[in-house]
């Protein structure tokens, strides 16, 4: 695919004895949200740091925007990930900085705006995500969906070219979730951004998302636009897409005998 | 037979190996900490903020902890010097022994469980809840931001500590020899002057100071930004620190004696 911002080639990632990802390819278009979806545990969020360049993978090669990630200077990198922006599952706010001063300090950091422009772009970013109002805040006094919309307007503060989102919609009231779902689609639109999101709330994400990949145990299971994912006769996304208790991913854990194991005196 | 021995040397061959690594991520961590010095020197209000922390909240422990060890070796050394009827050189006993060994060495230990704990438990909470992936991911670089300008204000505070131990001490020792035990005040102290280097022993403090604080923050931040991002984890890697940074104040003391004193 020629219009992809992110190219993922059979990347390999091992943590200790662990294999996280076993040959994975993936390529993420430019100006969609891209939704990476898996059960927990199957290194979503890993893949995003290797996406980031915080991991470096065993073997295979990560390039975003043409440049690899694991190659370049620490400086280089540092660069790229201005055009980069994140968002955490916690919201990852410096807890000894206001909600203005987070939001400004990318700004502060890497431009030479003088100090009326930067009251004024943290202002509307804030206003981007509702929470102008809350600007003289400490994080503490936050809610877990406040952090997140914060965290979301410190991001974008910089007008990068992609956002990352790492479980976005976890552990988050039904109206938080749909203030996020929506933030997420306008903010792609508005900005021209590319979205990836990684999560696991299925319907959430495929309301919002134009393609998505499903991870299961290190491989891909399934990549392509959402509509065909949604089409998709394979019995595993079908389990997942659907939620299903039961399938080709067992309810069980793997265990001996019933029977034996309940009259067997000691092991 | 020979199965139990490939086991064994494949354990000694592991353990050299995780040996090495954390050797290799130790100095990999110290060589980016020195090279993001110059960058943050000159963000002045960072560790000035950080001066504090690590320094003035330190001041009550370190200056009642000087007194009370300077009145504790003032009335041993009086105890032991009355028999030999040399009673007036209790100042200068006290003096030298804070300025060499005590002063330097009791500091440190106080620093360590008092401020590089504290700097342990707070790097690793900024890592367990992503701050410092989110400064990597906002292109800041958390040595510049985070690591170095810790590493700076220790090295500033603990030597003026030290000297201020070292002072509050030699005054716990007039206080009781002078004061309480009747020690003629003059000779108290012109047999102190009379003793006491400027260069071997007050600059020695300094310097064995200096190196503490540069092994006690190194430590301190290098547990914190390897800690498991856990509870467990950040309270694990706090007491490595505390355990790690006196053993490595004590042994470095015999050493620097060693090269200083001989």
């Amino acid at each position: 695919m020629t219009t992809s911002i992110v190219e993922i080639k059979q990347l390999s990632f091992a943590r200790g004895e662990r294999l996280i990802f076993d040959d994975v390819s993936i390529s993420i278009p430019r100006g969609n949200i891209t939704a990476i979806m898996g059960p927990s545990g199957t290194g979503k969020t890993t893949l995003l740091k290797l996406i980031a360049g915080q991991l470096t993978p065993s073997t295979g090669s990560v390039h975003v925007d043409g440049l690899n990630v694991h190659t370049l200077a620490r400086a280089d990198l540092f660069t790229l990930r201005q055009r980069m922006g994140m968002l955490f599952q916690s919201g990852a706010l410096l807890t000894d900085l206001s909600v203005f001063e987070n939001v400004a300090l990318p700004l502060r950091e890497h431009s030479k705006l003088p100090e009326v422009a930067i009251r004024q772009l943290v202002l509307m970013k804030l206003e981007a995500v509702g929470l102008r109002g809350a600007a003289w805040m400490m994080p503490s006094e936050l809610s877990g969906g406040m952090s997140r919309r914060v965290a979301l307007a410190r991001a974008v503060a910089l007008d990068p070219q992609m956002i990352f989102y790492d479980e976005p919609f976890a552990g988050q009231d039904p109206i938080t979730m749909g203030v996020l779902v929506r933030l997420i689609r306008t903010l792609n639109d508005a900005m021209g951004l590319t979205s990836v999101v990684v999560t696991h709330d299925v319907d959430e994400v495929l309301s919002i998302a134009d393609y998505a990949v499903v991870l299961s145990e290190g491989r891909v299971v399934s990549a392509g636009t959402t509509d065909a994912l949604r089409a998709s006769r394979d019995p595993w996304v079908k389990q997942f897409i659907n939620g299903e208790a039961d399938g080709p991913v067992p309810f069980n854990y793997p265990a001996p005998d019933y029977a034996s194991d309940l009259w067997e005196a000691k092991r | 037979m020979n199965a139990w021995l490939e086991k064994k040397i494949i354990a000694l061959g592991d353990g050299f190996m995780s040996i090495a690594r954390a050797f290799g991520q130790g100095w990999l961590f110290m060589l980016l900490l020195v090279g993001a010095l110059p960058a943050s020197i000159v963000r002045v209000s960072a560790w000035i903020r950080q001066l504090y922390f690590a320094g003035v909240l330190s001041l009550p422990i370190i200056l009642v902890a000087g007194l009370f060890v300077g009145m504790v070796l003032a009335l041993q050394a009086y105890n032991i010097l009355v028999n030999f009827n040399a009673t007036e050189t209790v100042g200068v006993m006290v003096a030298l022994t804070l300025l060499r060994e005590l002063g330097p060495v009791v500091a440190a230990l106080l620093f360590a469980g008092r401020a590089a704990s504290a700097l342990t438990a707070e790097i690793g909470l900024m890592k367990s809840t992503e701050q410092l992936s989110a400064l990597e991911m906002m292109g800041l670089d958390p040595f510049v931001r985070i690591f170095a300008p810790r590493f700076i204000a220790a090295l500033i505070a603990l030597p003026l500590l030290t000297m201020l131990f070292n002072v509050l001490g030699i005054f716990g020792g007039y206080l009781i020899g002078v004061e309480a035990l009747g020690i003629d005040t003059g000779t108290f102290w012109s047999q102190m002057q009379a003793a006491v280097e400027w260069q071997e022993d007050v600059m020695g403090s300094v310097i064995k100071s200096l190196v503490f604080a540069l092994v006690i923050a190194a430590i301190a931040l290098f547990q914190g930004a390897q800690c498991l991002p856990t509870a467990e984890g950040v309270s694990m890697a706090t007491t490595r620190t505390v355990v790690h940074s006196s053993l490595a104040v004590l042994g470095l003391d015999f050493v620097l004696t060693a090269l200083m004193f001989d």
